[in-house]
């Protein structure tokens, strides 16, 4: 396999506050190839948002600090970069699409403001060069009649269209890598496939790294390459999708799995994680999952789990891989 | 936006009859002697008695009374004070002196309150934001009565920094304490306001997304932050325009100079109710006037008022 | 994660939003401060006998603007008359007036509040239009006019002109919030609960909804406190407030204007006296709307 595009190396970010402080990314690791599609996986609170926006560099310090690891970005450590060059590699190289895109554009500039200022800053291209780059854009991502629509403000978008502006407004500069933190969630369903679609397409144009959080298995197993599961701050599981879909070899994978609801078990009672994520000021000692885990013994109590290659490209850090894969 | 501007006209018009109608009714109605209502306790002759007919038309009903007022009002008759002079001419005398007295006061108060309300908004909790909230809980406790005159009494008269007194024909530097003055009646609102906004809007959604697209911490407040943080304090400005004009009638007759609210002062002193109520009706349709154009300021930053 | 630690904290024995409230105000300075102002100025107000045994209308031209002496502080002013003897005795009559006058628009306030938001509709409509005319005239411009007119009785030394002024035109922005607020927990489910038990509206608007609406509206009259001293002390410099043999630190302030050059106590001492005590009430205000607001806590 090439080298990959993002390796993300034992990061640690932790969140200082006066209620004391939470360890919200505890040595997480992850590989982005180009044209890769890698989903982060995980329920809310796993630190997977904290993970991608530590990787943007765009945590709210204080309270949040980065503690540890490196994020190499072809071979460069992003965080020792000096602010100003790293101000270049976003949006330039490593882009990032937001949940809620009416929130995540500001309501008061028009879309044609808010693609074409990416232009004007970072590549210094006059004002109606700019204003026609964001028409292209914006037909880039299927929004009919884009060049009376530039003139529009973001809360006059349905979600759907915002979320493909925020799209354009990420590839714009054309970057190598794009982070999509939950981009179809506020959407309908019908809307979140067109979305994923369009994502897809502009992936396999550009051989863009793509980098999807999530929490919806849905979505992942339609579009995902690999799949990094994340628990308390930590990548649990890392594997190619079909695996993890035919065997999890983590048992909170397998958990996470089997609370899916299934056609074909109709009727039976659903398979439910018992009990809550732990709080990140208070992770559990040893394995964080062992309290809501099924097949927890003293050990995971007393001992972090070490990450097993079980395969090429298998990682699973549980101490009972075996009784989970069942071999 | 056209249709805004005209529903908001259609709201003025209904405003001004009611607020007109609201204050001549705190003058007039269920009243025992208008007459001495209007000049208080002082003697009454009957010319003055007659003038006051001829009018207030107070031997009619009372919306009789109001109609002849209003249209009084709008026709820019304002009738005689109670000393016989035209009510319309002191005003024509007072307004220049008053008006750039209010801008020098305005630009000062937001300049100040913007510049340091960003400052202390995105540096929250440290030395400077301390520093000026305890200042503006301080200005915020005193009331105009307090400040004009010991404004009057520390920097004009025992430090010397500023003249203590202004006249007619004051220049910049003579009205730079009153402005001072007057503005700190408003900076301190505004400044808090600012600072809150700011601060509120620092921690949005859209303020990650400028960064992530690798715009600089100064494009991101100068651009995306300020403009959304101005929206709640440009909607202050029309509350403060009432508030200073409250304050001119103390500041300018601390200061003696010879404006709208050092007319009024005098009126009120002198009990001369013609001259109070044309003052106030005046005043109170600059204030509706000045409120409809701060609107139609907020509606054109804040695209999503103008859509609605 | 804050759900379980909600959750246990609230298990062991349930509490109130003000008994939260109070147990949060407690640990605040701000609040701790402007409550012995306020004690002080309350204190003055109801005993001044207690700060002086000096008469404030007991003045002799012979000492004007004479300096302190003895039980008189600060000196005296251009009529002789004990400054700080007068500044201790105008507690009284400014807590008197703002303290009424917020009585009366808290009333005002309150049912106008309750019944806009309650009710809503028509009347609604026609209490927000009528809000909304009162708040297009600059409050001290009516109040003047009012003022003027209801103390042009000369024997009245103004009390009840300026409270029934300040109370009648004040209410305004306690109406505001009391119909916000009631709007706000109109919604709320357990009030849709208590509606399908069947309780009626009197006993839905008392006991379910103001309850729950009340303590922005009492942030909102402990700030009005503050606002009417300052507005009974300006009516009264003016003019039109409190008169006669009435003290008022209004008034001292500008009895003392003319004469700043010569004697600045007379000035001075009212002044902070003024500010000290309004100062009170806006920390006050200040502490209470952060203890009351749990979504800061």
């Amino acid at each position: 396999m090439t080298a990959p595009l993002l390796d993300v190396r034992d990061l640690h970010v932790e969140f200082r506050t006066r209620e004391g402080v939470a360890r919200a990314v505890n040595g997480v690791d992850l590989r982005l190839h180009p044209g890769e599609t890698l989903a982060v996986l995980g329920e809310s609170g796993c630190g997977k948002s904290v993970t991608a926006q530590a990787i943007m560099g765009i945590l709210d310090t204080p309270p949040a600090h980065v503690t540890g690891g490196q994020v190499l970005y072809q071979g460069v450590d992003l965080l020792r970069l000096p602010e100003n060059e790293r101000r270049k590699v976003r949006a330039n190289r490593i882009a990032m699409i937001f949940q809620d895109a009416l929130s995540a554009l500001n309501p008061v500039y028009t879309v044609g403001f808010q693609l074409a200022e990416l232009f004007r800053v970072h590549r210094g291209t006059s004002r109606g060069d700019a204003k026609r780059r964001a028409v292209e854009l914006l037909d880039m991502v299927h929004i009919p009649d884009a060049k009376r629509r530039v003139k529009d403000y973001p809360h006059q978008f349905s979600g759907g269209m915002r979320q493909r502006v925020m799209i354009a407004m990420a590839l714009a500069l054309d970057p190598e890598v794009l982070i999509a933190d939950e981009p179809t969630t506020a959407l309908d369903v019908t809307v979140q496939a067109q979305i994923m679609r369009l994502l897809a397409e502009l992936q396999r144009e550009r051989n863009m790294g793509l980098m999807l959080i999530t929490h919806d298995m849905g979505v992942v197993a339609d579009v995902a390459d690999r799949i990094a599961v994340m628990y308390a701050g930590k990548v649990v599981e890392e594997a190619p999708v079909y695996d993890i879909y035919a065997r999890p070899a983590h048992a909170y994978t397998k958990a996470l799995l089997e609370s899916i609801p299934r056609l074909d078990h109709k009727g039976r009672a659903l398979n439910v994680i018992r009990g809550l994520p732990p709080a990140l000021t208070d992770v559990p000692r040893g394995c964080a999952f062992h309290p809501r885990c099924a097949y927890a013994r003293e050990i995971c109590r007393q001992e972090t789990p070490p990450a097993y290659q079980i395969a090429p490209q298998r990682i699973a850090s549980c101490h009972f891989v075996r009784e989970v894969l069942g071999v | 936006m056209f249709r805004f501007i005209v529903r908001r006209l259609l709201q003025m018009v209904v405003t001004f009859f009611g607020a007109t109608f609201v204050v001549y009714a705190l003058m007039f109605a269920y009243v025992d002697d208008p007459y001495q209502a209007l000049v208080g306790d002082r003697p009454i002759t009957d010319a003055q008695r007659a003038a006051l007919d001829a009018r207030f038309h107070l031997d009619d009903g009372f919306f009789q009374q109001y109609w002849h007022y209003i249209r009084g009002l709008l026709t820019g008759d304002l009738g005689e004070t109670i000393t016989g002079r035209s009510i319309g001419d002191l005003l024509a005398q007072a307004w220049p002196v008053t008006i750039r007295l209010a801008l020098l006061s305005i630009v000062i108060a937001a300049v100040v309150a913007v510049g340091a309300g960003v400052l202390s908004g995105i540096r929250r909790g440290g030395a400077f934001d301390t520093v000026t909230l305890v200042l503006t809980l301080i200005v915020l406790a005193m009331p105009i009565v307090v400040l004009a005159p010991l404004a009057q009494l520390v920097l004009g008269i025992q430090l010397g920094w500023f003249p203590p007194t202004a006249g007619r024909d004051a220049g910049l530097y003579e009205l730079l304490l009153p402005a001072l003055v007057l503005g700190s009646l408003v900076i301190a609102t505004e400044l808090r306001v600012t600072r809150t906004s700011v601060a509120e809007n620092l921690r949005a959604d859209y303020v990650r997304t400028a960064r992530a697209k690798g715009l600089a911490p100064k494009r991101v407040i100068g651009v995306h932050v300020l403009r959304n943080s101005l929206i709640p304090v440009i909607t202050l400005i029309g509350v403060d325009i009432g508030v200073l004009m409250s304050g001119a009638i103390v500041t300018e007759g601390v200061f003696n100079i010879p404006g709208v609210g050092f007319n009024l002062f005098r009126g009120i002193r002198a009990e001369d109710g013609p001259l109070v109520v044309g003052f106030v009706s005046v005043l109170i349709i600059v204030f509706l006037v000045i409120n409809l154009i701060v609107d139609l300021v907020y509606a054109a930053l804040d695209p999503r008022i103008r859509y609605e | 994660m804050s759900d379980l630690g909600e959750l246990s904290r609230t298990a062991g024995k349930p509490r109130s939003l003000a008994g939260d409230a109070w147990l949060d105000l407690r640990t605040r300075k701000v609040f701790w401060i402007a409550a012995v102002l306020v004690v002080v100025v309350l204190v003055m107000a109801i005993w001044p006998s207690l700060f002086t045994s000096a008469d404030p209308r007991d003045c002799l031209l012979a000492r004007k603007n004479a300096g302190p002496t003895g039980g008189a502080i600060f000196g005296f002013d251009f009529q002789g008359c004990d400054v700080y003897a007068k500044t201790v005795f105008g507690a009284r009559d400014s807590i008197l007036v703002a303290v009424s006058a917020t009585l009366i628009s808290g009333v005002i306030g309150l049912l106008v509040g309750l019944a806009a938001g309650y009710f809503g509709g028509w009347l609604d409509a026609l209490l927000s239009r009528f809000i909304d005319v009162m708040l297009g005239i600059p409050f001290l411009l009516a109040a003047i006019v009012l003022a003027q007119r209801l103390s042009s009785d000369p024997q009245s030394n103004g009390v009840l002109a300026v409270t029934v002024t300040l109370g009648v035109l004040g209410w305004t922005t306690a109406a505001r919030v009391m119909r916000s607020a009631v709007l706000t927990s109109k919604n709320q489910d357990y009030v849709a609960a208590a509606r399908m038990l069947g309780a009626g509206p009197g006993r839905l608007m008392f006991r379910h909804i103001l309850p729950n609406s009340i303590s922005p509206f009492i942030v909102v009259l402990t700030v009005l406190l503050g606002i009417n001293i300052a507005g009974e002390a300006t009516l009264s410099y003016l003019g039109v407030g409190l008169k006669g043999d009435a003290v008022s630190w209004g008034i001292a302030i500008a009895e003392a204007g003319p004469f700043v050059r010569t004697a600045a106590g007379p000035l001075v001492w009212p002044s902070v006296f003024l500010a000290a005590t309004v100062l009170a009430f806006i920390m006050l205000g200040d502490a209470v709307r952060d203890a009351f607001d749990p979504k800061l806590r």
